[in-house]
């Protein structure tokens, strides 16, 4: 590929024949490594091994002194390989790359062996048995490090644009920043406006700001920014590529109206006959089948919700700029991005399959974004916040927290978010109607950022109950239909009979629907938890594993909003490093052809999940196109003839390792 | 060559895993980082893909004496490279066919971890551990003797 380039060749390539001069380094990690494996009597034994040079143990050879020594002994013994054994190369390997390339080595000439990882860690109780066995990996390595080959990393060019999905508060404060910072974004969302949840919350903790007041305008600040091209109602269908060079197909769902011509003027609902219940106020109060999603909604145009319209064409009559168009179809849009940003968002637990303390059975049982809908004042009852039963305001209101959240039937994490919006929701309704009388059913209350606590203490001196314990027994009067709950405070050990007008439920943060889509067309890991995979919990936590793809919000775990707004932005300077840098490196790990052993059967071809094989039709020999190459290594163990070699993970150098698993065997020379 | 009979009890297993660089190695490194602590029979080889896994290795490591041979790729649907692990799927599943008419095919596994199951990686190589312990040792290291 003519847009490919090998990175400047700082390297020298010794020939094949060239005597091997093995360093091996054997990392203690503190006593993470050196607790529990004798890590001298490692280096004791490698060092008789054919080819081994010097051996050297560091207390952390990741450190400067560690690697210094490398580089040290590098120049002292004139090491043409060298071996680290320490932790794992998903972590570690770059920088040791980089710290024999600074010594003029090729930086594939490095072999790193995991000893702490798949060792130390994992038989911390078997010393002897857990040094054996350090020998032997690292023996592997040494085996394995003679036949290594120099590679050139490549170079791929970035497009200067960026994808983000889901224009939530995260995802849109992903796109300001790289708009501002002067690259155009595509921001897709698949609901019919952006704002994600937090357009739906009443007011915010700790400070209790209307949240669509402080929303709205960014909302509004997204739409205006010319770097920005928002696609509302769209979805994400099929990513290819890779970093840099990413092409993504987007389908826009039909709103079954032009939105060029669409004012938002909302005449066509006027005239809708259907009524179906409201999605945006959590399906309290209806909508029409053509509607704007909310007041506040960007871009604000109506749609029609096809499975609930008649047909009866009287919002086609009502609309006076003939925007309405029943025969619309899907369409698509192709781009080409060089970053994409998954800030795809949560939704709330629901706790109407399993009747979660009478959820669904009980009328007077709502959940917390219900109740978020009843106090908003653009919500189903104007801000009132009325029982389902008789519409009557409650005196009496129960919060029960944890729903969906540290509980093994359901979901064990803590969603971090519900002790806070319940204080607030309380607090909210007793500073409205101070007549009210609010008890907080927690196991633990949370408090953990800036002004939270004293947001929690506030709500006491407002003289909302907190008690510690879990509803046991939840039933209904069948006349004032009240909910009658028994629940024990554990810190009194006292049985307790409650009896509440309304009582919340505080759900927790679930993966959003779709999660799994968007982790398969990026490629990305899902946790046992159904939430995305971050690179490090802790170094990487917006990067992933996959070059040039970053997460930002609740996708990758729960979180309030100045956490998901903060990871925003850090997705976006994560980002812009590569989108200013205007080139990303890529592993010059591929398959390679040799054509004097290939027979042109074509096999390598269908096995390719990437197409990155084509037949050169002269010679009629397989080729493989390094670009599009992601090394996998799938085409060659297919390979009949073993025309096919996968760099830096040949048949020889597995094998090496293989033949050195087994200590009854002989070392190979 | 240590010609001294061994016990059942002094002998345990040797097994080579192959796993893949996104998700068993970083199942297996996760299952370190949580300190799930499982027998020190096991011992990693990383390759990018389960479907570089050559019958060849299979074969070599078993002919050398390895008691199992652990073949570990991401889940179906979850591939770094799409549908890579389809193919090691066919391929490990001919090779264990193969070795059933040695009555080797208990010796070979394949199994999937992804990143996050650190826990079922410790549980993986204990299960198999265990199975092997029934089936004994490799008979090859008889012949060798």
């Amino acid at each position: 590929m003519s847009d490919i380039k090998g990175t400047e060749n700082k390297s020298a390539i010794p020939k094949d024949d060239e005597e091997k001069r093995v360093g091996v380094f054997v990392c203690e990690c503190g006593v993470n490594i050196g607790g529990v494996v004798n890590t001298k009597a490692v280096a004791d034994y490698i060092g008789t091994l054919p080819g081994v040079k010097v051996t050297s143990v560091n207390k952390f050879t990741c450190s400067d002194s560690g690697q210094a020594d490398i580089q040290a002994k590098i120049k002292e013994h004139n090491l043409n390989r060298v071996v680290v054994a320490a932790c794992s190369p998903k972590t570690h390997e770059p920088t040791f790359r980089a710290c024999i390339e600074e010594m003029g080595l090729n930086q594939y000439f490095l072999e790193f062996v995991n000893i702490r990882d798949h060792c130390s860690w994992i038989h911390m109780w078997e010393k002897e048995k857990a040094t054996e066995k350090a020998k032997d990996l690292v023996r592997m390595g040494v085996e394995r490090s003679k036949l290594l080959e120099p590679l050139q990393a490549s170079e791929v060019p970035v497009t200067d644009k960026a994808l983000v999905i889901g224009a939530g508060v995260a995802g849109m404060q992903s796109a300001l920043d790289l708009a501002d910072m002067g690259f155009h974004v595509y921001l897709v969302e698949k609901e019919p406006s952006i704002g994600g949840r937090m357009a739906r919350f009443d007011k915010v903790f700790p400070t209790n700001d209307c949240s669509i007041c402080i929303l709205g305008p960014k909302m509004v600040e997204v739409a205006r920014n010319k770097n920005i091209h928002i696609m509302s109602y769209s979805e994400v269908k099929a990513v290819d590529g890779y970093v840099g060079n990413f092409n993504v197909k987007i389908e826009h769902k039909p709103r079954y109206l032009d939105v060029a011509k669409c004012t938002g003027c909302a005449k066509c609902s006027e005239v809708c006959p259907v009524e179906v219940p409201y999605d945006f106020n959590e399906g309290l109060g209806t909508r029409k089948a053509i509607y704007v999603p909310f007041p506040q909604a960007v871009p604000l145009r109506a749609l029609i919700d096809m499975d609930n319209c008649i047909s009866c064409k009287a919002c086609a009559k009502a609309c006076e700029s003939k925007a309405i168009n029943y025969d619309m179809e899907p369409s698509y849009t192709d781009v080409n991005v060089g970053v994409i940003i998954g800030a795809v968002g949560f939704k709330t637990y629901d706790p109407e399959p399993r009747h979660d303390f009478g959820y669904g059975l009980y009328d007077n049982i709502i959940t917390a974004m219900e109740f978020e809908r009843l106090l908003n004042a653009a919500g189903p009852t104007g801000g009132h916040v009325v029982r389902p039963s008789d519409c009557k305001e409650p005196i009496r209101v129960g919060f029960v927290n944890c729903v969906g959240s540290r509980d093994k039937n359901t979901n064990i994490y803590c969603s971090g978010v519900c002790c806070m919006y319940t204080i607030k929701n309380a607090q909210l309704l007793k500073e409205k109607r101070p007549e009210t009388d609010h008890t907080i059913m927690y196991i633990d209350i949370r408090t953990p950022f800036r002004g939270y606590e004293e947001s929690y203490n506030r709500s006491r001196n407002l003289g909302v109950k907190f008690l510690r314990g879990r509803p046991v027994e939840v039933t209904e009067d069948p006349v004032t239909k009240n909910i009658k709950v028994r629940v024990e405070d554990t810190l009194t050990q006292e049985m307790r009979n409650l009896e509440f007008d309304l009582m919340v439920l505080a759900t927790g943060i679930v993966p959003n629907e779709g999660i799994g889509q968007i982790q398969q067309l990026l490629k990305l890991s899902k946790a046992a938890d159904g939430l995305l995979m971050e690179a490090h919990p802790k170094l990487k936590p917006v990067d992933t594993t996959i070059d040039g793809v970053f997460l930002a919000g609740c996708a990758s775990g729960p979180k309030d909003i100045p956490y998901a707004v903060s990871q925003g932005s850090a997705c976006a300077g994560r980002a812009t490093i590569m989108l200013k840098n205007k080139k990303a490196i890529t592993e010059g790990i591929t398959a390679v052809v040799n054509p004097d052993v290939c027979v042109g059967c074509e096999v390598c071809i269908s096995m390719c999940p990437f197409q990155a094989i084509r037949m050169d039709e002269q010679a009629v020999k397989a080729n493989v196109v390094k670009a599009l190459c992601k090394g996998c290594g799938t085409c060659v163990a297919a390979c009949p003839t073993g025309a096919l070699e996968q760099s830096h993970f040949k048949n020889n150098q597995i094998l090496a390792q293989v033949k050195n698993v087994f200590k009854f065997q002989e070392v190979a020379a | 060559m240590n010609t001294e009979v061994q016990t059942p009890d002094a002998w345990e297993p040797n097994i080579l895993a192959f796993c893949c660089n996104w998700c068993s190695y970083a199942g297996a490194d996760l299952a370190g980082v949580s300190r799930f602590q499982y027998p020190p029979t096991v011992k990693i080889l990383r390759v990018m893909c389960s479907s570089r896994v050559e019958p060849a290795f299979i074969l070599k490591a078993l002919k050398d004496g390895a008691d199992g041979v652990l073949v570990a790729g991401c889940h179906i649907g979850d591939c770094h490279y799409i549908d890579g692990n389809k193919n090691a799927e066919v391929r490990i599943n001919n090779t264990k066919k193969a070795l059933g008419k040695l009555g080797f095919d208990k010796r070979l596994r394949l199994e999937w971890i992804s990143a996050s199951e650190g826990l079922r990686f410790s549980e993986v190589i204990r299960d198999f551990t265990e199975e092997i312990m029934k089936l004994g040792q490799n008979p090859v290291k008889e012949v060798k003797k």
